[in-house]
């Protein structure tokens, strides 16, 4: 396997809660992520999949230090990114971009596209002043889009001409790893589609390492090699992406594609749905033992005692539930 | 006779910038019972179309330039505000994307529940508590006895979705128009509320349109499938037929885009362009610029939606010809 660019080590985010009104004092904190061990390799594309809630973003957000960690370490180049001084996460960041969900509000309603592209250029004096506006027309032209509307402001554009104009920012500085929270997740299909054509064709071309978070497993099964599934701020079960999400493992991954409607009406019709109740618990005071206890069709008493610990499930596969051989 | 029955229905928004042909002659009928998916892309009217049956569009900027829509022999866009008030919230009810932004943060879920009873129907308040609470009880809210009395912000999506539901189904409607219901919930939720609409209509035998952009959730749900795109209907075939045999060629466009149909790491299918700005008028077929099959006379003639096969009508010149 190609080398490990990027390596979180147990790495946890928890947002502190206070009471009291005059005299704040610590309640307890929200464990958005808690514990995630995870290696991305040098041009692999890692999904990462979850419902709302289970830290799936805010993991996106304390890989590129946007969050500070609370603890484990963020290992790129040789450097703890948890532990860098702002000048030396400014330089690590040349190497790391990110890709956000929502095309409307993530570029600047007063920079042009030009501005927006010439900004990292500038930061980062990577090429001389008068290269810049060649290397904007390139980036515009490598992410499909014409070079003439260089002078137009994001509002001239429809939202995946947007996503487009984001993308061409990240790859601005030629990054090695991107990572992108819900991209397509604002867009029509047919859109949608073109989006994932791009980011798949510049990975290749690039050698670029992604990790596209998503919450729909069929778009993050047609474009990752690997894919994670994330359950309350946990990793619940890791492994390739086709094998995880054809043969899942885990309770909680199994309802989740189970939960997929399928565009075949006639698969449709005859599948056997396995519908969790209720809504994932709350992060601030997450259920003893296994956090999915209290929705898993399989629970046991032990359940409900013991964490699992990610256990091998298989080829390059681990998952987190202490009956996998049993069920 | 039919539930109801939609014609010629064109809604335009009068703005500054340009007359916007939001929703431009659409036809359809739907009978009791039935369960009706309407399925396109942002822009395609899919939305405006309901909303103009329900009263809901705002006038100005918008205008029903024309059109009937007529619901058990009632039109509802020409008859008296009483008759209209009489029918909607009553026997059409609606539900809408956002349970976020949908419900009132200011009332207790109680008081809302109730309101559509007390306004429609001759009954005590001790009776229509009954109600509310039996109804928020048969959507499965846990615990609905506590929960009845709380607000809408101490509720999570899922859950304010279900209040919505329970809201519209008080009356026992006949009709329920669900715009993107599940659109804003996690699949595992939307899941459960997909679940939810499917026994609740079988029990109350109510007619359902179910909009969304999301082909596989219309296949799962739907007697019957119509694809919009800028402001027309293009397709409307029974789910199983417009799935396995889709004629029109933007709807085996939308089909081919869809991740899932494709195998891992191809090239997805795209459609090349953007949808078309509906604010500037459309000669001949609106989808022409982004059809592969496009020929002369398409960018010169309106297709009209023609039924190719019983129940199957499609709006392309060259598919109705045979030759695509």
């Amino acid at each position: 396997m190609a080398e490990p660019i990027l390596e979180l080590v147990d790495v946890r985010t928890h947002f502190p809660l206070y009471e009291g009104f005059l005299r704040r004092r610590p309640a307890g904190a929200v464990k958005a992520v808690d514990g995630v061990t995870l290696t991305l390799h040098r041009g692999e594309v890692l999904g990462l999949v979850g419902e709302s809630g289970c830290g799936k973003s805010t993991l996106a957000r304390t890989i590129l230090q946007l969050i500070p960690t609370t603890g484990g370490s963020v290992r790129m180049g040789g450097r703890d990114l948890a532990r860098c001084t702002p000048k030396e996460l400014l330089a690590a960041r040349r190497d790391l971009q990110m890709v956000f969900q929502d095309p409307y509000a993530s570029l600047n309603p007063r920079l042009t596209v030009f501005d927006a592209l010439a900004e990292p250029l500038h930061v980062h004096q990577v090429c001389p002043p008068a290269a810049i506006p060649g290397r904007v027309a390139e980036l515009m032209r490598t992410v499909g889009l014409a070079p003439r509307f260089m002078q137009k402001y994001p509002h001239e554009f429809s939202g995946g001409q947007r996503q487009r104009i984001a993308i061409a920012r990240a790859l601005a500085l030629e990054p090695k790893v991107i990572v992108a929270d819900e991209p397509v997740s604002a867009l029509d299909v047919s859109i949608q589609a073109q989006i994932l054509n791009l980011l798949a064709q510049l990975c290749r071309k690039m050698n670029l390492s992604l990790i596209f978070i998503a919450h729909d497993l069929s778009v993050v099964k047609h474009i990752s090699d690997r894919v994670a599934v994330m359950y309350l701020g946990k990793i619940v079960e890791l492994g390739p992406a086709v094998d995880v999400i054809e043969r899942p493992r885990h309770p909680y991954t199994r309802a989740l594609v189970s939960a997929i409607p399928s565009a075949d009406p006639a698969v449709e019709r005859q599948r056997q749905r396995i519908v969790l109740s209720g809504d994932p618990p709350s992060p601030i005071n997450p259920p003893r033992g296994c956090a999915f206890h209290t929705r898993c069709p399989h629970v046991q008493e032990r359940c409900r005692e013991i964490i699992p610990p990610l256990v091998p499930a298989g080829p390059d596969r681990v998952a987190a539930c202490i009956r996998l051989d049993e069920i | 006779m039919p539930l109801l029955s939609v014609t010629d229905l064109r809604t335009y928004f009068h703005t500054r910038s340009g007359v916007y042909r939001a929703v431009d002659g659409v036809d359809f009928a739907l009978e009791r019972g039935e369960t009706l998916g309407i399925v396109g892309e942002s822009g395609s009217g899919k939305s405006v179309t309901c909303y103009s049956l329900m009263g809901l569009v705002p006038q100005p900027p918008g205008r029903i330039e024309s059109g009937t829509a007529v619901f058990d022999g009632v039109d509802l866009l020409h008859c008296s505000p009483r008759e209209a008030r009489g029918i909607r919230g009553k026997r059409i009810a609606m539900i809408f994307q956002d349970p976020m932004t949908s419900l009132n943060p200011y009332l207790r879920i109680s008081t809302q529940l109730m309101e559509p009873l007390l306004i429609h129907e001759k009954i005590s308040r001790k009776e229509a508590e009954r109600r509310a609470l039996a109804m928020l009880e048969s959507v499965g809210l846990h615990d609905a006895g506590r929960r009845f009395h709380q607000y809408p912000h101490e509720f999570s999506g899922g859950m304010r979705q279900r209040v919505m539901i329970a809201m519209a189904l008080i009356t026992r409607p006949e009709l329920l128009i669900a715009d993107e219901p599940t659109t804003a919930l996690d699949v595992t939720v939307q899941a459960q509320i997909l679940e939810l609409i499917k026994a609740t209509q079988q029990e109350l035998g109510m007619a359902v349109i179910f909009i969304t952009h999301d082909l596989a959730v219309a296949s799962g749900l739907c007697d019957r499938v119509q694809v919009m795109y800028a402001g027309r209907i293009v397709e409307t075939a029974g789910t199983e037929t417009l799935f396995r045999q889709p004629r029109h060629p933007y709807t085996r466009a939308l089909q081919r885009s869809i991740p899932a149909l494709q195998p891992k790491g191809a090239e997805l299918y795209t459609i090349a362009g953007l949808p078309p700005d509906v604010s500037k008028p459309i000669r001949g077929c609106a989808f022409a610029p982004r059809c592969e099959y496009v020929a002369e006379r398409c960018r010169t003639l309106v297709p009209p939606l023609l039924e190719v096969a019983p129940g199957h009508a499609q709006a392309c010149l060259r598919a109705q010809a045979g030759e695509i």
